[in-house]
């Protein structure tokens, strides 16, 4: 079941590393992709032909994206089913946004190693490759390992067996009021899975919230450096790239507006985007990038505004809570009430630097074992059906075995992360827990 | 002697006489072979049958027109279905049973049976020559020939029963054990493990004080186990309950020490779900007592069975625990309780057929295979008599399926995962729980039972009746239908949609029963008591047995999908040492078996599936 079970759902997964490329691949797999598609982007293209297409959230019709789309038909694409790749724009916002459509379509997420699973299970592997499955297998279960590893620090072992306890609790208590009603079992049994199911739906509903901040820490935060052309964005940010601790080389982004600069900011990874200098324009094409700006801003986790003396806030985007107001240029001024920052001089980075973390490390503190998209997701089904077991538990004539069978399932859905709860735990929590047995 | 055999049945006990009855009817010439004829049918640790998993058991046996079922209907003296105030899918039928008439019952069946010889003897030894089963070898030393042979042999292998600190090689308390075929099997490279459990005394009803005593009846509308008998045959009787308490447990911490199995006497684990009084007191020791049903052996006899106070404390001791209880102030008790411990073959050996892969045409079925109960005994019993005969006549095997029986579910946990103590069957083992009720089990199993030529015509008729009927009402009630505001006007809540619900998607609400339908669509009144309980209880988990439908699929697709015999484990580089070696000893025969490996992940599924598409095996089974 681990395996065709699997083969009846449309799956998809970005098929390039997060964060740092200028295109990301989506790929989609499964018999939806041409419903899809459709839902997407209005028509189907040529097969196996790159076709530029305008992506919109069928929901709302907001357009998500300038994308290029492939489709493969039936038996003539990699897994073997029909499929598509859509090629976007490899910013996290734009990314996140159609991952998020693509989810409210119907679509899952693929289980690491689930494409080649279906191509193998659809024949469209040959003898050749198969002999090196089993380095990829390995390279693949390697790369899972050590990312697992990085992201969570080891906290994700220690959180997630503690979830798993309190499930495999639950259903011990509500398999023993099943299994053995004929024994003397203390009175308040399903109150005390009713209360224990209370409890785990709490934290895994934190840990839902956690998933934002959690994606950050992996992939980066976007810290969005703001103010008019001339006010020293760039120094500052070249200023920023030649420290030491810049990790990685700029490269123009992927609306060619932006600049983005890796740093590790003591231990935060954060992304600084030097943005196209806000001002009216009536050039067709700065215009564009002033737009380009102003979303990225707005999406950033934090904004730095370089303003002259007596300048307000951009009234299109909005200073939110942890953003830095800095005077623009401080070597040219000798002293001033806001605090100034050069790129020239390197005067007040490292006080900047230091703000960033500060604000960067109160919003980790809630990130929990969660740590990405399909996280959130097996997170909120398992939320549904515990939410099903809590209200069944609640009903005057309670069908036990109906509660049991919504944990199984919320147990399921959290298995990518908690791993299995086998029977034989459940069944060693209750003989731990009651005197069972004639 | 030599006679020649299809099968040979060794073992006249639950399993045993299941393995001859299936082999009988599949169409094998079969013999079964006995220590004593009257040891057929023998209970020899509680008298019940059934309960939650293994009243499923026994209907499933039944649906497949096995003994235990009906064997049980003419024995039964108390008959209960149990958690009667839950879903139907958990609700296990369970009877007291009167032994003397269990035994005769089920000897009566075995030596009617066509097709079947049963002969009293002991069998010490397997016979094959050059890797191939020959027959078995008697004590005297003759042999008798078989194409295959099915061992049942219970606790008897090298069982030693320990009471205090004696110990005492035997089976079962007055029968010798089995040293000689124990080695035989050692020999044959069979991994052996060590099981153990125990007995409660048994107490003479007549120096019971039953007056003061709590009465447990049995239900007034008693549910029989097989699908083609309707009433009790026997008297019907009550047991009583009563409880241990300070004064036990003082008595019983007091001598732990002379107990053998708090005494270190034993190395081998014994069931979590079966606890000796001595496990209880010690490891639940805020308790004040515990309780105790006191189970009436019979009509014809004195003997009464203390269900809860297993034990292998010393004589001295179980007498004056036993008169410090309620009730029991003057109980004799006329034997004593004991532990016994037992080889086991380590099931991961075997295949879903209950064939060893150590040597072919070989099959065991029961308490050697680390299970524990009757039923448990009894449904591996049928498999394997099933399957063995199929195999000498040159018929394809049965599968049982995880989706479709709890047979399908013990023979898979089983071969897969092997045991740590003695398996007992819990509803809870059953992923499709919901699915697998104890009375569709003929809907269930039937059709298969018929399709492979195991079911009497009698059975084979009345259930096609039976279905018959159903199938007219569940179309009657798909096409009755009616819109949200008029199933208001009869007072019946529905979400104003504008959407009709049929008279099936009615039943799905929970204050809704066919009799509230009757009231305005008069039709459903003349259905019949029996079809009424079955098309309601359809209904209660229609919202889940879609999903379940569709897990079984899937289920049975990877079932399809067969691993060749041949297949090296060993040299597969992709997967760790670890799942290596496991997949080296369990050997899974498809690949949903393989992914039911403890440890097995996606990714080496996968590359075990890619070895398997290159050498696809010719292989047939039934599921």
């Amino acid at each position: 079941m681990i395996f065709s079970g699997l083969s009846k759902e449309t799956i998809f997964a970005p098929a390039t590393a997060k964060g740092k490329s200028a295109v990301a691949i989506i790929r989609i797999s499964g018999a939806k992709t041409t419903k899809v598609l459709i839902n997407l982007i209005g028509s189907m293209p040529p097969d196996r032909v790159m076709s530029p297409r305008r992506l919109n959230r069928p929901q709302t019709g907001e357009l998500l994206d300038q994308a290029m789309v492939v489709f493969f038909p039936n038996g003539k694409s990699y897994t073997g089913e029909e499929a598509a790749e859509l090629h976007v724009h490899g910013g996290r916002a734009t990314l996140n946004a159609v991952v998020n459509c693509l989810l409210e379509e119907g679509l899952r997420m693929a289980e690491p190693g689930e494409f080649t699973l279906r191509a193998l299970q659809n024949g469209k592997m040959d003898l050749a490759q198969v002999e090196g499955l089993g380095d990829l297998i390995e390279a693949e279960t390697e790369a899972q390992r050590k990312q697992a590893h990085l992201a969570h620090d080891g906290t994700v072992s220690k959180a997630s067996s503690g979830w798993k306890k309190e499930l495999t609790y639950c259903l011990a208590l509500l398999e023993t009021e099943i299994e053995f009603s004929e024994e003397d079992l203390p009175p308040n049994v399903k109150k005390q899975a009713r209360n224990a199911i209370l409890q785990l739906q709490e934290k895994l509903q934190k840990e839902v919230g956690g998933v934002d901040m959690a994606v950050r820490l992996r992939e980066g935060f976007e810290v969005a450096i703001i103010g008019q052309p001339n006010s020293g964005k760039s120094t500052l940010l070249n200023y920023l790239a030649g420290r030491e601790a810049a990790i990685t080389s700029n490269f123009a982004g992927t609306t060619r507006d932006i600049l983005e600069v890796y740093m590790d900011l003591e231990g935060l990874p954060v992304c600084f985007l030097d943005t196209a200098g806000i001002r009216h324009s009536i050039d067709p094409i700065e215009k564009i990038g002033i737009e380009r700006t102003k979303t990225r801003a707005r999406d950033a986790d934090m904004r730095i505004f370089l303003l002259e003396e007596d300048q307000q806030i951009f009234p299109e985007i909005k200073c939110r809570e942890g953003d830095l107001e800095l005077r623009a240029k401080a070597d040219l001024i000798k002293e001033t009430q806001s605090r100034g920052i050069s790129g020239l001089t390197g005067q007040g980075v490292d006080l900047m630097l230091q703000d960033i973390s500060k604000v960067l490390e109160n919003r980790i503190a809630n990130v929990g074992v969660a740590t990405n998209a399909r996280h959130r997701e097996a997170i909120n089904q398992s939320l549904e059906h515990l939410a099903k077991a809590y209200s069944e538990l609640g009903r005057k004539i309670c069908l036990d075995e109906i509660v049991a069978e919504d944990l199984r399932q919320a147990i399921r859905a959290l298995e990518t992360i908690t791993g299995t709860v086998d029977i034989e735990q459940v069944l060693g929590e209750i003989f731990a827990n009651f005197c069972i047995g004639k | 002697m030599i006679h020649h055999y299809d099968v040979i049945v060794v073992g006249g006990g639950h399993a045993g006489c299941e393995a001859a009855a299936a082999s009988a009817r599949a169409g094998a010439e079969t013999a079964l072979i006995t220590l004593k004829f009257d040891g057929i049918g023998q209970m020899s640790c509680n008298p019940a049958i059934g309960g939650l998993g293994k009243g499923h058991l026994v209907r499933e046996i039944d649906a497949m027109d096995g003994v235990m079922g009906q064997v049980a209907d003419m024995a039964g003296i108390q008959f209960r279905m149990l958690n009667r105030r839950k879903g139907p899918a958990v609700q296990g039928p369970r009877a007291q049973m009167d032994r003397a008439l269990y035994r005769k019952a089920m000897q009566k069946t075995i030596f009617q049976m066509a097709n079947l010889a049963t002969l009293e003897g002991e069998v010490v030894d397997i016979n094959y020559a050059n890797g191939k089963l020959e027959g078995v070898v008697l004590a005297d030393g003759s042999v008798m020939k078989a194409k295959a042979v099915v061992l049942t042999t219970g606790t008897f292998l090298r069982g030693i029963i320990r009471l205090g600190q004696k110990a005492t090689p035997a089976g079962r308390v007055g029968d010798s054990s089995a040293v000689r075929l124990a080695k035989r099997l050692d020999d044959l490279g069979f991994p052996l493990g060590r099981l153990k459990t125990g007995t409660p005394p048994r107490l003479d009803s007549r120096t019971i004080n039953w007056e003061i005593l709590e009465e447990q009846p049995g239900d007034d509308k008693p549910e029989m186990f097989s699908f083609l008998s309707s009433k009790p045959h026997a008297r019907q009787i009550s047991c009583a309950i009563t409880h241990t308490n300070a004064r036990t447990h003082d008595i019983i911490r007091r001598d732990l020490d002379k107990s053998a199995i708090y005494g270190g006497y034993f190395e081998s684990t014994g069931p979590r779900y079966c606890p000796s009084i001595e496990d209880k007191v010690v490891r639940f020791a805020e308790r004040q007592s515990h309780q105790i049903f006191l189970e009436p052996e019979g009509l014809t006899t004195d003997l009464v069975y203390p269900n809860g106070i297993s034990t292998s404390l010393p004589e001295e001791t179980q007498q004056e625990f036993v008169k410090s209880i309620r009730g029991l102030e003057q109980a004799r008790i006329t034997q004593f309780g004991y532990a016994i411990e037992y080889d086991y073959v380590d099931p991961k050996s075997l295949c879903y057929t209950l064939e060893t892969r150590n040597l072919e045409n070989l099959f065991l079925a029961g308490q050697i295979n680390g299970t524990t109960g009757y039923e448990e005994a009894a449904g591996q019993g049928l498999v394997a008599g099933l399957n063995a005969a199929r195999k000498v006549l040159g018929k394809d095997n049965v599968q049982f399926l995880r989706s479709e029986s709890y047979i399908g579910v013990m023979i898979d946990d089983l071969i897969t995962r092997g045991v740590t103590e003695p398996y007992r069957m819990f509803t809870s083992r059953a992923e499709f729980r919901l699915s697998l009720r104890a009375d569709n089990a003929d809907q269930r199993l039937t059709p298969k039972g018929i399709e492979l030529g195991v079911v009497s015509a009698e059975r084979k008729e009345r259930f096609g009746e039976k279905l018959q009927i159903l199938e007219h009402y569940r179309e009657v009630l798909a096409r009755k239908s009616l819109s949200p505001s008029v199933a208001m006007d009869h007072g019946i809540v529905i979400s104003k949609d504008g959407i009709r619900r049929t008279g099936l998607d009615l039943l799905t609400y929970p204050e809704v029963n066919l009799s509230r339908l009757a009231e305005f669509w008069p039709e459903l009144k003349e259905i019949d008591q029996q079809t009424t309980i079955l098309l309601e209880n359809d209904s209660v988990y229609s919202r889940y047995l879609e999903r379940q439908n569709q897990e079984a699929k899937s289920l049975i697709e990877d079932e399809r999908c067969r691993i060749p015999h041949e297949i090296d484990y060993m040299s597969m580089k992709g997967l760790s040492g670890e799942l290596r070696s496991k997949l080296d000893s369990i050997r899974p025969e498809t690949l949903g078996q393989a992914g039911r490996i403890e440890g097995m992940t996606p990714s080496a599924l996968a590359y075990i599936l890619s070895t398997v598409n290159r050498k696809k095996p010719p292989e047939h089974t039934s599921i």
